[in-house]
């Protein structure tokens, strides 16, 4: 969902300093095999698998001080800090995560994970088949947040962790915490749910449906089996995030940002790239269709459609999230028309019948969706605070 | 809605509204300013709290007090809170500060089973005397707003309060007026409409 391949439109200059005293640093992700079979939503079943994950920050003896980090369609498990010192971008959310910062690294224990099916290091299509001894490509099972929730909760077990002091997230990642709250209500203390949505509307579910056109309709695709043809559907993955990513911007950010201005100075009275806002969503694109697998993308748009935890509860939010014991912080941008703060407040209005702790706040600022990204004052000191908060809570 | 739009009896109100909510009760504060009255609810009435707010100083210190706050404009819509959801809706020190105090009344009275509302008294002496000897709109600590860029929009007197309850066939279960020291002294009790600077009003719309 969120942009975090690239720089976010105010996001600051790219920096090689990954010793500045507010990074995690140099951070090396783990990867851990499953060999137990995970049951699948859909039916199917993966019969083993593995996860990458970071952690930033030191478990504590207890280990009271575990933070589970969820992320959107595009994200993956470097959150923050950096791989080497030559990186010059750190994790998608290092704004967010260090010494100081609103998840403080010096309180908490940070675990990030790669989805299943994502395409960073945990098994996704690109993955082989045990069965077939070739990448699963197309017929890598349709995971969902409930799915993800599990081989989570699976993680943890592994790693010993009995109840997370918060699971967080933004975008689909914050759908994952919401999900958490009612599946596995005693094993967290407190879900930050932001820039989220209760299910995806039919206009959401809409764009989605022209991502997914753009790369199925791509004669790189070869029905997805592409891997051993020596391509893969370039230009539907381009167009998608393209397309992806005019929703994660504002009106307001991609005015501010471009405006009209041309590339060239005048016209050229041709189809060519002509104004800078086309410049921009080209080169996303393209960075984007070189790092970011075609069937992962598919299957990552499909979890969001199906994404609807109240479907088990008689279609009632309320009803779900009637399960859950932790506290809740949401957190909407007002510019993000995605998941407009009206989408969050739906959230709010069902924990707050169901008699829940919640705190919401809807940030004023024009960066649109990809708002949580970004160091915002007004929502970093809110969200450091409600942390803060945490961290008394269980006397850290 | 924050704790300077009018700020008679400074937080000593809440100790009066505190007797008046029994414990463990689900209570909404509406413009609950920096928190502290759901806190101190909390900690000594063990109520289940939520509070409205939308300045972001103030739902910052909510947070920081551990207090459910939400941000949102009680002016605009309080349509998402249920019908008869809350034991008791709270507004303190804001009445006089939104679009429509009879529609906010009307929906406080419909979310919760009571009511208590705090709000300053426009009849309070020291209002009259400065209109009547400056001829000009009172300006004290109570209520520090020049006309022209004061929140306070929709002033009252105790009298004005009352006879919209009458109107509205409210059930006044309890009213206290405090001075500016916030005690209910003897000149306060007697003459309230004239000495009481904040009133404090207990209201139900149910016999």
């Amino acid at each position: 969902m969120s942009d975090v391949h690239n720089t976010p439109l105010s996001a600051p200059e790219p920096t090689v300093n990954s010793a500045k005293p507010d990074s995690v640093g140099i951070v090396t992700p783990i990867t851990i095999h499953f060999d137990q079979p995970l049951t699948l939503q859909c039916g199917k079943t993966l019969s083993e698998y593995d996860i990458i994950y970071e952690t930033y920050g030191t478990l504590n003896a207890d280990k009271s001080n575990a933070l589970l980090i969820c992320h959107a369609l595009s994200g993956h498990h470097h959150a923050a800090g950096y791989h080497s010192s030559t990186d010059k971008r750190p994790g998608w959310w290092d704004a967010c995560i260090g010494p100081g910062k609103a998840i403080d690294t010096e309180i908490f224990h940070i675990i990030s994970i790669n989805n299943l099916g994502g395409c960073h290091g945990s098994t996704g299509p690109e993955s082989t088949n045990p069965d077939t001894g070739k990448p699963y490509g197309p017929d890598f099972p349709i995971v969902t947040s409930k799915d993800w929730v599990e081989s989570q909760a699976r993680l943890a077990d592994v790693l010993e962790i009995q109840q997370w002091a918060a699971v967080i997230g933004g975008s689909l990642g914050g759908m994952q915490a919401l999900q958490w709250s009612i599946d596995y209500p005693e094993r967290l203390r407190h879900c930050v749910v932001i820039a989220a949505a209760p299910i995806l509307s039919a206009q959401n579910i809409a764009f989605n449906e022209i991502a997914r056109k753009a790369i199925l309709s791509d004669p790189g695709f070869h029905n997805g089996h592409y891997y051993d043809k020596n391509s893969f559907p370039k230009t539907g993955l381009i167009l998608a995030r393209m397309l992806g990513h005019i929703t994660y911007l504002s009106d307001a950010a991609m005015r501010e940002k471009f405006g009209r201005e041309l590339r060239e100075g005048k016209l050229k009275f041709d189809y060519d790239i002509e104004f800078q806002v086309e410049s921009y969503l080209n080169y996303q694109g393209e960075v984007f269709s070189e790092s970011f697998d075609a069937n992962t993308y598919l299957l990552m748009t499909r979890a969001l459609d199906y994404f609807d935890p109240a479907a088990e509860y008689d279609n009632s939010l309320t009803l779900a999230v009637e399960r859950a014991k932790c506290r809740f912080l949401v957190i909407s941008f007002t510019t993000d028309w995605r998941f407009s703060p009206e989408r969050s407040v739906e959230i709010v209005d069902a924990l707050v019948t169901a008699d829940k702790d919640v705190t919401y706040s809807e940030i004023d600022c024009p960066q649109g969706h990809d708002s949580f990204l970004l160091d915002i004052p007004q929502y970093t000191q809110l969200f450091k605070a409600y942390m803060q908060g945490i961290a008394q809570e269980i006397s850290l | 809605m924050n704790a300077t739009i009018a700020q008679s009896g400074l937080r000593s109100d809440l100790n009066t509204i505190q007797d008046w909510i029994k414990p463990q009760s689900r209570v909404l504060d509406l413009g609950c300013g920096d928190g502290t009255l759901l806190a101190q609810l909390k900690k000594n009435r063990d109520i289940h709290g939520y509070g409205l707010e939308i300045n972001p100083d103030q739902i910052l210190e909510c947070v920081k007090k551990g207090v459910n706050v939400i941000g949102q404009n009680m002016d605009e819509n309080l349509a998402n809170f249920k019908t008869d959801s809350f034991d008791m809706v709270v507004m303190t020190q804001a009445l006089q500060a939104v679009h429509y105090p009879d529609h906010v009344i009307d929906e406080m009275l419909r979310i919760g089973k009571e009511c208590i509302i705090t709000f300053p008294n426009f009849a309070h002496w020291r209002c009259r005397f400065y209109l009547l000897a400056k001829g000009r709109m009172p300006v004290s600590k109570n209520l520090p707003y020049t006309w022209y860029n004061t929140p306070n929009i929709h002033l009252c007197t105790f009298k004005d309060f009352e006879a919209l309850c009458h109107r509205k066939s409210l059930t006044i279960l309890h009213r206290t007026v405090v001075d500016s020291n916030a005690k209910d002294s003897f000149a306060s009790k007697t003459l309230p409409n004239l000495f009481g600077e904040t009133a404090i009003y207990h209201i139900t719309r149910h016999h």
